[in-house]
């Protein structure tokens, strides 16, 4: 049991490591489904759209945590 | 026709490729763990261990892989690509930040050093039957880090009709490296640039996971399967621009 439990762990820490990054990219992948096929950016720039979004929230995410002074 | 040429091969061999690298970091830490446990308690048991867990796990993806053939493609494109890009996204920005000096880099050497020690006491002990608490060890890590492998695997497998061989492939490809290369060493590959390939197959999989959830939300991209490399070097220059930034913020914070 002890090494199902290790294996659920690695399986969530596989992709959750900063909680505020993964949030981030579940939160756009859902404006992104749910807002831009009804703002009509669907068919022509989703798939822009879809990577911009995560690019920035990337780049947002790398930069605070450099700013982060050093424990 | 060249067309579909071109986005077949774009697939196939951008699926095994990153396959590869994936799997060959994950095998390289277990191959550390597995030789500890090797020369310290017995190399019957560890390998034994290993041989167990590499047994579950060929038969989780025997039964899994085809198995995701009876979700329809859009869904699973969605689901699986959502997991790849929260996986790729986290070792790209990981990858990044050690890059930059942020987060130490991963030492296989120190790895292999406080395993050895872990192992050394009751060394010995069960020379000639199997010895449990090595297979065990030696089933953990390969059970633990073959479970991202299995992932990556049916990750990039799900991306379209015989893409799980592909993958596959890259993964078993990647483990005979790993292998060969242990028994030849017999110490851990220290000198692995894993930080390097973690940079590489974490754009790679950004690339992947963000086409997959586009084309199984019903997205359009410019150019079609052309847009995966696309993808794939704009997530590569971001995180070029983003590595000396991330170490000019440091020394600003630190000064």
């Amino acid at each position: 049991m002890r090494w199902m439990r290790s294996v659920a762990r690695e399986v969530w820490g596989l992709f959750v490591e900063d909680g505020s990054f993964a949030a981030a990219i579940v939160v756009w992948l859902t404006v992104v489904l749910l807002g831009l096929p009804r703002v009509g950016w669907g068919t022509r720039w989703g798939g822009v759209g879809l990577f911009a979004g995560l690019a920035l929230v990337l780049i947002e995410n790398v930069l605070r945590y450099a700013r982060k002074p050093r424990k | 026709m060249v067309e579909l040429c071109m986005g077949g091969w774009t697939r196939t061999g951008t699926t095994v490729v990153a396959a590869f690298m994936a799997s060959l970091v994950e095998c390289v830490e277990a191959l550390t763990v597995v030789l500890a446990v090797g020369s310290m308690r017995g190399w019957r048991s560890a390998l034994a261990g290993a041989g167990a867990a590499l047994a579950v796990l060929a038969a989780v993806v025997a039964v899994l892989g085809p198995e995701l053939r009876r979700i329809p493609l859009h869904v699973v494109q969605l689901v699986v690509g959502t997991m790849v890009l929260l996986f790729g996204l986290r070792w790209l920005r990981k990858a990044i930040l050690r890059a930059a000096g942020r987060i130490p880099l991963h030492d296989e050497a120190a790895a292999f050093a406080k395993n050895t020690a872990a192992m050394r006491s009751g060394a010995g002990r069960g020379a000639a039957a199997l010895d449990r608490v090595a297979m065990a060890a030696a089933f953990n890590i390969t059970m633990l880090e073959g479970t991202e492998v299995v992932f990556l695997v049916i990750a990039f497998g799900a991306g379209g009709t015989g893409l799980l061989l592909s993958a596959s492939v890259g993964a078993v490809a990647a483990l005979l490296v790993v292998v060969g290369l242990g028994l030849a060493l017999h110490r851990p590959l220290a000198r692995v640039p894993e930080n390097t390939l973690k940079f590489a197959v974490g754009v790679l999989l950004s690339g992947f996971g963000t086409f997959w959830v586009g084309e199984g939300a019903g997205l359009a991209w410019p150019g079609g399967d052309a847009a995966i490399p696309m993808l794939v070097v704009a997530y590569l220059a971001i995180a070029a621009l983003l590595v000396p930034m991330c170490r000019t913020d440091a020394v600003a914070v630190g000064g």
